[in-house]
């Protein structure tokens, strides 16, 4: 490819910053659709030991890389907004495009944790403003002028006292050829253009008339279809099959059986090839496969959740945290509760459903598709298909949602291997079903909250929580606590309840799970915070003023206070039910407030929640206010209208006619807060996720007197 | 061999009566705007206008689209400047933006019967498109920001 070819010709290599090498250097973006996103091919660049955000063209053309995926949190924006600011370049005269899975070049590109600006901002600073610095030296060098005399604005260095200017791309030969500076100055948060600016999102408009390429719509030369029937229960063997009606149906080529990687066990499948999806899904349809699922007939959820709280009553389980004598006080005390909460299971059900593009070739591998995590995804592939190092390309589109399910690496290692047995590019499409039936899913976990007050305190607090876990794919059994199981719970309670104890109770269960929006925090901020509004009740507080009791910590106080301000909470009225919950997850904390009342019908319905996050640093605050709108959305779905359920071992549902989702009409109206300090950064995409739903249990307990603990419950049920 | 219209322009089509339109669009046209969601008629994401109304073309035969215009988000305006279209830009509704092509189409036609349309208005027209970042709110308020534009496009 031409591209390629100059590429080779003219990077020129700067090494030496922070870590991670520059790129400054002329590059030739691919004449591709608008949409698509352009990716440099490192493979072909591999005698090149660099790291490249930014690149700069002769003519000045500034190409961005973001380095993490587009799933609908922002990257695609934020981090260009990092970049531009120190850079100093207009946004409007960028490109953009998403790199490719190398995590010898960008660090870690997974996108998940909400990390990718807590976990690289700082790097984006320093690098952008290094090669700015290096442009201005250039300048100044070419002026013969010295450089505190010059300054960088809008893609230009421009002396000062003389006015004359030059454009970055009349300087990057030059420039590439300095040493790096060691240290440059970053600019103080005063001073930023961009960041912390409410700026226009720069993929909305190839979002807003079909431009943008998400997975299923990349389409290769000579690529056929697939589509596959796999084993409707985990770990099922084909016993035999019979594709010969299969293979009348018009369009269809092929059909072979095939295994899939599910973490360390395989599930079998059979494979359709065609050229169109709808003739691989018919093709589908006409199969006869024989399946044997020995060994999971059996898998109930009610016997989940009775197994769950056959445990907490049983079994002290592994510890987080114990001080003082919780069980002794407790023992003691006249003034105490002990509750169980439950929460189900839940499928992701991104818009788009899985789907990968697969190129096996006998020396090189390429995929494209919605892939929250090329640099796992690049690894996971050259060891199980045994290629040499730098010979897997990982191509990322845009992602239609993701959420945790795009971050596993079955669908990728799938795709290859039905690439491998028929030579040719493939497109493997999942339908909605194959995507709600096949997992893996968060995990239902249940809890059990016993506390004690003493005039008006917490006097012992235990809490236990049953569930599978998200690391059950590394061995049968666990003998320590892992503490990401503990995610959601804010820390500073540890240090103001004297006598407290936090455990989780391992269950087993072959159920494939795994991260979902938010991960332990989607569960345990539920029960915690329910908890600890029970709590309050039984100690004659109210709500905020018994967390301000506790959460002594400087920010946390702050954002109690900003809570009871936003939301009118001195002042709400009789017929007006409030609830409350804060939650941590991700060196983040929000704190969420919502009213609930009844409707003219007497249904209880959601007024309004408003929300308040405190993240630390930040980028763009109406992407921040988009992911908390759209988080309160997520846990409504989770809270209130749809779950996950298994009958002898099969789930039972199939779609979104019985996997609900919340709709418009559903949609309550939230006001987002965000908290100004000088804090490092923390995610944005997850945390705006766990409060909704104890906040939202407790205000229907304020106004009806009903104490939810069972989660999904049916709002009109109320 | 079927005949369509496809954003005006007329396309013979070879393909199984039964494909659904979804397919024809995506996989034999190239027009990749158009989403697939469920493909049960539940989620909107493959809304096209047939003959101006808004169906989804996930169970749309293409038989039944014989001989009709069908205009996909790909032709929705010319210049991604339908007052939706700048509405949207302005308020930044999408995230991942995989629902929004149908979001679109569906509140185009919502847009042209009702120019001026309420909330109740908004909930009966675009219930039926699922949107998993939960964009609705926005979504809302750019319809509502469209129809004034609208309006006061038709006042100059």
């Amino acid at each position: 490819m031409e591209t390629n070819a100059l590429s080779r010709r003219n990077f020129l290599r700067v090494s030496g910053i922070a870590g991670s090498a520059l790129c400054l250097g002329f590059y030739f973006p691919a004449n591709a659709k608008k949409g698509e996103l352009i990716t440099v091919n490192t493979a072909d660049l591999s005698g090149f030991e660099f790291n490249a955000w930014i690149r700069i063209d002769a003519n000045g053309k500034v190409t961005l890389t973001d380095h993490r995926a587009e799933m609908g949190q922002g990257s695609f924006q934020s981090v260009p907004q990092i970049i531009a600011e120190e850079l100093e370049v207009d946004l409007k005269d960028i490109n953009v495009v998403f790199a490719q899975g190398d995590p010898v070049k960008y660090g870690s590109q997974i996108t998940g944790g909400s990390s990718t600006i807590r976990g690289s901002y700082k790097k984006l600073l320093k690098l952008s403003a290094t090669a700015r610095e290096m442009l201005i030296t250039a300048a100044a060098n070419k002026w013969n002028v010295p450089a505190s005399e010059c300054y960088a604005g809008s893609g230009y260095v421009i002396h000062k006292p003389s006015g004359k200017k030059l454009h970055y791309g009349e300087l990057v030969a030059d420039a590439s050829k300095l040493t790096p500076p060691k240290e440059v100055k970053l600019k103080d948060a005063s001073a930023y253009k961009l960041i912390r600016k409410p700026l226009q999102r720069m993929d909305t408009p190839m979002k807003t008339n079909g431009e943008a390429i998400f997975g299923l719509d990349k389409k290769l030369p000579g690529m056929v279809y697939a589509v596959v029937e796999r084993s409707p229960r985990l770990r099922g063997k084909v016993k035999s099959f019979d594709g010969s009606a299969a293979l009348k149906v018009p369009g269809v080529k092929q059909v072979f059986k095939i295994q899939m990687m599910v973490f360390n066990t395989t599930r079998d499948g059979v494979v359709v090839i065609a050229n169109s999806t709808w003739a691989a899904m018919q093709g589908r349809k006409a199969l006869h496969v024989e399946w044997d699922e020995s060994g999971f007939e059996h898998v109930n959820t009610a016997d989940i959740y009775k197994a769950h709280e056959d445990l907490l009553k049983t079994k002290e389980g592994l510890s987080f945290k114990k001080q003082g004598d919780p069980d002794g006080i407790l023992n003691k005390a006249d003034k105490k509760i002990d509750v169980i909460y439950q929460t189900p299971y839940q499928a992701h059900a991104a818009m788009e459903p899985l789907n990968c593009i697969a190129h096996y070739q006998p020396d090189k591998i390429e995929i494209w598709g919605p892939i929250q995590a090329p640099d796992w995804v690049q690894g996971d592939i050259t060891s199980k298909f045994k290629m040499p190092k730098g010979k897997v390309i990982v191509n990322m589109t845009f992602l239609g949602g993701g959420f945790g399910r795009k971050a596993f690496l079955d669908y990728t290692h799938e795709a290859v291997a039905i690439s491998k047995e028929i030579g040719a590019p493939v497109q493997v499409v999942w339908t909605r079903e194959d995507d709600i039936k096949q997992g893996p899913y968060r995990a239902g976990i249940s809890y059990r909250g016993q506390g004690s007050v003493e005039n008006g305190e917490i006097s012992a607090l235990k809490f236990k929580m049953a569930g599978q876990n998200i690391d059950h794919w590394n061995g049968p059994s666990r003998d320590k606590a892992n503490n990401s199981t503990a995610e959601g719970f804010l820390k500073p309670y540890y240090d103001s309840i004297k006598n407290l104890s936090f455990a989780d109770v391992p269950y087993e269960m072959p159920l494939p799970n795994m991260w979902w929006r938010s991960v332990y925090a989607s569960t345990n901020g539920f029960a915690y915070e329910s908890f600890m509004n029970e709590m309050a009740v039984l100690a004659g507080k109210d709500q905020l003023d018994f967390r301000r009791q506790y959460l002594k910590d400087e920010r946390c106080q702050a954002l109690i206070s900003k809570m009871e301000e936003v939301s009118g909470w001195k002042s709400r009225k009789k017929n007006e039910g409030f609830g409350v919950a804060i939650t941590e997850c991700f060196e983040t904390t929000v704190g969420q407030v919502v009213k609930v009342s009844r409707n003219a019908a007497g249904k209880v319905k959601i007024d309004k929640v408003w929300a308040v996050m405190d993240c630390g640093w930040y980028v763009n605050p109406d992407i921040i206010t988009a992911q908390i709108e759209g988080s309160v959305v997520m846990a409504l779905g989770a809270a209130t209208i749809h779950e996950i359920t298994f009958k002898d071992g099969l789930v039972e549902q199939h779609n979104f006619y019985d996997y609900l989702m919340p709709r418009m009409s559903d949609m309550p109206l939230v006001e987002v807060h965000i908290m100004e300090n000088p804090a490092d950064a923390g995610g944005v995409g997850e945390p705006g996720l766990p409060p909704f739903a104890p906040a939202l249990t407790d205000a229907i307990y304020d106004l009806t007197g009903n104490r939810i603990r069972k989660l999904p419950f049916n709002m009109n049920a109320i | 061999m079927i005949t369509i219209t496809v954003n005006g322009q007329r396309h013979d089509i070879e393909a199984d009566p039964n494909m659904p339109l979804l397919w024809v669009i995506r996989d034999i046209l190239g027009l990749t705007g158009t989403k697939f969601g469920c493909g049960a008629a539940q989620c909107g994401a493959c809304t096209v206008h047939l003959n101006g109304e808004a169906v989804r073309s996930c169970v749309t035969k293409i038989n039944r689209a014989a001989g009709q215009n069908i205009v996909t988000i790909e032709g929705l305006s010319a210049n991604n400047n339908h007052p939706l279209q700048l509405a949207w830009n302005e308020m930044s509704v999408p995230q991942c933006g995989y629902c929004q092509s149908g979001q679109l189409m569906s509140a185009a036609v919502l847009l042209r019967e009702n120019p001026n349309p309420t909330d109740q208005d908004i909930d009966d027209a675009m219930s039926g498109n699922i949107c998993r970042c939960g964009t609705y709110q926005r979504v809302r308020a750019a319809i509502h920001k469209a129809a004034a534009m609208q309006t006061e496009g038709v006042k100059s």
